[in-house]
């Protein structure tokens, strides 16, 4: 994340704090307006709680902000403004609960989006509950979060889970895998390496069940530490196992993993999840050895997935200087679904938006967005589907990054840098 | 295979271990300061070498100088705010001296590790490589920068030993650390002697810090755990001993990297930790320790 891009965002944060501090609505970029279409009433407050200090975790409040703006310039919602009461969780769960609570109680939020994080996630899910308080994340995996809600949907309802869960970004990887990987590239092996987290474990279990059926033989499996600095005893390792491909599962490292890739000229691609590359700066982070890494995400700046993608996109790189990661998408998107299940309910009240929000049927950024019912294996999760959301598999190529599947997205092919060695 | 890859990945480690500690033992030898803001040092380099190259487009050289001499500023701004004043303090106690310098340095690596997260976010950053590229040694294939760093780290610790062993102002140094009470009644002034050391102390802590960060990367999670290694070393090693801490270092390293390769690369820094306690049971002095 840039030291800009950092900045940038805490002007924003502090001034959704001292916008409600002063009760003055959100004002931005609505002066230019006609009195007409201006939201004027009480503001509705949206809680956000993020990891700003993170290449995602920064992109929520500020995705999340333009649709706020965007949904006020239209006259709000029942006539009445959108404003975000932003804090920074500083990566912590207690801190997330301790913001949570004062949402709750002081701000008198009527909902709240928070983290990509799922152990922060899952440590909110309980406080949702009990608060009784709309809550969705717009970029934690565990199936644990949807699984929750299916298991104890009376308590657990007010949780929604705005991304793809675990298992079925291991759904999405593996059928883009097979079309890209096995179809075009003609591979026949895989290793996952994973980093050890909550996310990471019914990915893992997805990767297991779904490579094989896609065509990849996954020949081993490996969890690393977090903090690991040193990955060259765990490249070794994958290359003694001489796979074609190595499927990751990444997302609180990034950086490093990827330029000692690069550095030691590993002879194998990496394919999968590595959540830090779909933020722009993830190119000046490496100097440049990402030319290949891919990551599964929700959208990509280059390809029209919903006529709302691009301009999304345009509009945030004009004003935060930076393209949005993957949560930034999400984000925007969920500011729109929540505010739309107010209007469709008639009220702010939480049981009434919980059926508002199930009743969701939103184009965003990222698709055509459903939640998945009670019954469903996992309950209030997004329902995903190549015409639903299809999830995007994105690439850097010559400092871009570009989309290379669903295909019928893609805007490039698949190309790995020369010291990648490609099945014949 | 396995034998030369162990060999060849711990050898660039291994050495870039012994770079960061041997001036931490040099100060507590010298002076008797344990320098927990030891981390900090090395993070410092490399950060501001990383911003340098980043944002002034100096180059890898240029950035690692001036990382090097940030590290050197970063030093005496350590000696002077939180360990001269503890040293000159009357309100003190002489005995309770270095349990003071101890708490000091820590809290002040706690707020750089702060303030680095602050400004430039917890995410590691890399500083390019030195030279690109890989070559094969022992058929282990390796990244010429780790070839370079493993030399580098013995070039420096070797021009170190011509310092330490052929110069006055080294041979002082060395008397410093046996009696520093007939180091003054030489009529040499010990002050000078606590800057020269700190100054040496950056030079290498900044080396180390630019290297660690065209290798492994740095960012503000790393001061905690670099210190405790370096501490790690220097106790395996025995207080004050540079050769001590050479071999210590040497010794955890290829831990590590053995631990990694053959048990799980999560669990990489616990063997060594097990072997440091056990040395202290069996032989408290460390490996080549004088007290």
């Amino acid at each position: 994340m840039s030291r800009m891009g950092k900045s940038d965002l805490r002007t924003t944060a502090k001034a959704s704090r001292r916008q409600v501090l002063a009760g003055a609505g959100a004002l931005a970029g609505m002066a230019a307006l006609p009195a007409s279409v201006r939201a004027a009433g009480e503001p509705i407050k949206i809680g956000v709680i993020a990891e700003i200090s993170t290449l995602p975790g920064a992109a929520i409040p500020k995705g999340a902000q333009i649709a706020a703006d965007g949904i006020n310039a239209k006259g709000g919602v029942m006539g009445r403004p959108i404003q975000l009461v932003v804090y920074d969780n500083h990566v912590s769960s207690v801190e997330s609960v301790r913001a949570f609570q004062r949402l709750a109680s002081q701000d008198k939020v009527v909902a709240v989006i928070a983290s990509f994080i799922s152990e922060v996630v899952l440590a909110l899910e309980p406080w949702s509950a009990r608060l009784r308080m709309p809550f969705i994340t717009p970029g934690a995996a565990s199936n644990n979060i949807s699984k929750q809600v299916h298991d104890d949907y009376d308590h657990f309802k007010y949780t929604f889970h705005g991304w793809f869960t675990s298992y079925f970004i291991a759904k999405s990887t593996s059928d883009s895998a097979h079309d890209l990987l096995v179809d075009q590239l003609h591979m026949k092996s895989s290793v996952v390496m994973s980093e050890d987290a909550a996310w990471t474990t019914p990915l893992d279990e997805g990767y297991l069940e779904f490579l094989p059926k896609a065509g990849l033989a996954v020949l081993d499996h490996i969890r690393f530490s977090p903090d690991t600095t040193d990955f060259t005893p765990i490249f070794n390792r994958i290359e003694a196992r001489k796979p074609d491909v190595i499927i990751t599962g990444i997302s609180h490292v990034g950086v490093v993993p990827t330029v000692q890739w690069a550095e030691q000229k590993v002879p194998i691609p990496m394919y999968g999840v590595s959540s830090q590359a779909t933020s722009s700066d993830f190119w000046k982070d490496t100097h440049g050895a990402c030319e290949g890494v891919t990551s599964q995400a929700g959208a990509a700046p280059d390809s029209a997935i919903t006529p709302l993608t691009l301009p999304f996109t345009q509009g945030y790189l004009k004003r935060y200087g930076l393209l949005p990661a993957y949560c930034g998408y999400s984000s925007y998107d969920m500011v729109y679904v929540i505010a739309e299940a107010i209007a469709r309910a008639g009220s702010t009240a939480a049981d009434k938006m919980v059926t508002g929000l199930e009743a969701t049927d939103h184009v965003g950024t990222i698709g055509r967005i459903k939640f998945y019912g009670r019954t469903a294996r996992f309950t209030h999760a997004i329902e995903y589907g190549i015409d639903l959301v299809p999830g995007v598999m994105l690439q850097w190529q010559q400092a871009k990054m570009k989309t290379i599947w669903p295909l019928k997205y893609a805007t490039t092919k698949i190309s790995f840098p020369s010291f990648v060695k490609l099945p014949a | 295979m396995l034998g030369y890859e162990i060999f060849v990945d711990g050898f660039a480690i291994s050495s870039l271990y012994a770079l960061g500690a041997v001036g931490f033992t040099l100060i507590f030898g010298v002076s008797g300061v344990l320098n927990l803001a030891h981390g900090g040092t090395m993070v410092v380099a490399a950060m501001i070498a990383w911003l340098v190259i980043g944002d002034l487009h100096t180059g890898v050289l240029g950035g690692a100088l001036v990382g090097i001499v940030a590290a050197i500023a970063f030093a005496f701004a350590t000696y002077f705010a939180t360990v001269r004043p503890i040293q000159r303090s009357h309100a003190i106690p002489k005995e309770e001296t270095e349990i003071f310098i101890l708490t000091s340095t820590l809290l002040w690596g706690i707020m750089i590790q702060t303030a680095i997260a602050y400004l430039f976010t917890t995410n590691p950053v890399t500083v390019p490589p030195l030279v690109p590229g890989v070559v094969h040694v022992l058929s282990v294939r390796t990244p010429r920068n780790e070839v370079l760093i493993a030399a580098l780290c013995w070039l420096v610790m070797a021009v170190l030993w011509l310092f330490v062993s052929r110069t006055r102002a080294g041979k002082a140094l060395l008397a410093a650390s046996i009696n520093p009470r007939a180091l003054t009644l030489c009529g040499f002034e010990l002050s000078r002697i606590h800057l020269l050391v700190w100054a040496i102390y950056g030079v290498l802590a900044g080396i180390a810090g630019v290297l660690l960060g065209t290798y492994l990367g740095a960012s503000s999670d790393n001061i905690g755990p670099l210190t405790a290694s370096a501490f790690s070393i220097v106790i395996l090693g025995g207080l004050g001993s540079v050769p001590g801490s050479l071999i210590a270092a040497y010794v955890v390293g290829y831990f590590e990297t053995m631990t990694a390769y053959l048990i799980a690369p999560t669990l990489r820094s616990i063997p060594a930790l097990v072997i440091v306690v056990l040395v202290l049971y069996i032989r408290p002095q460390g490996i080549l320790g004088r007290r």
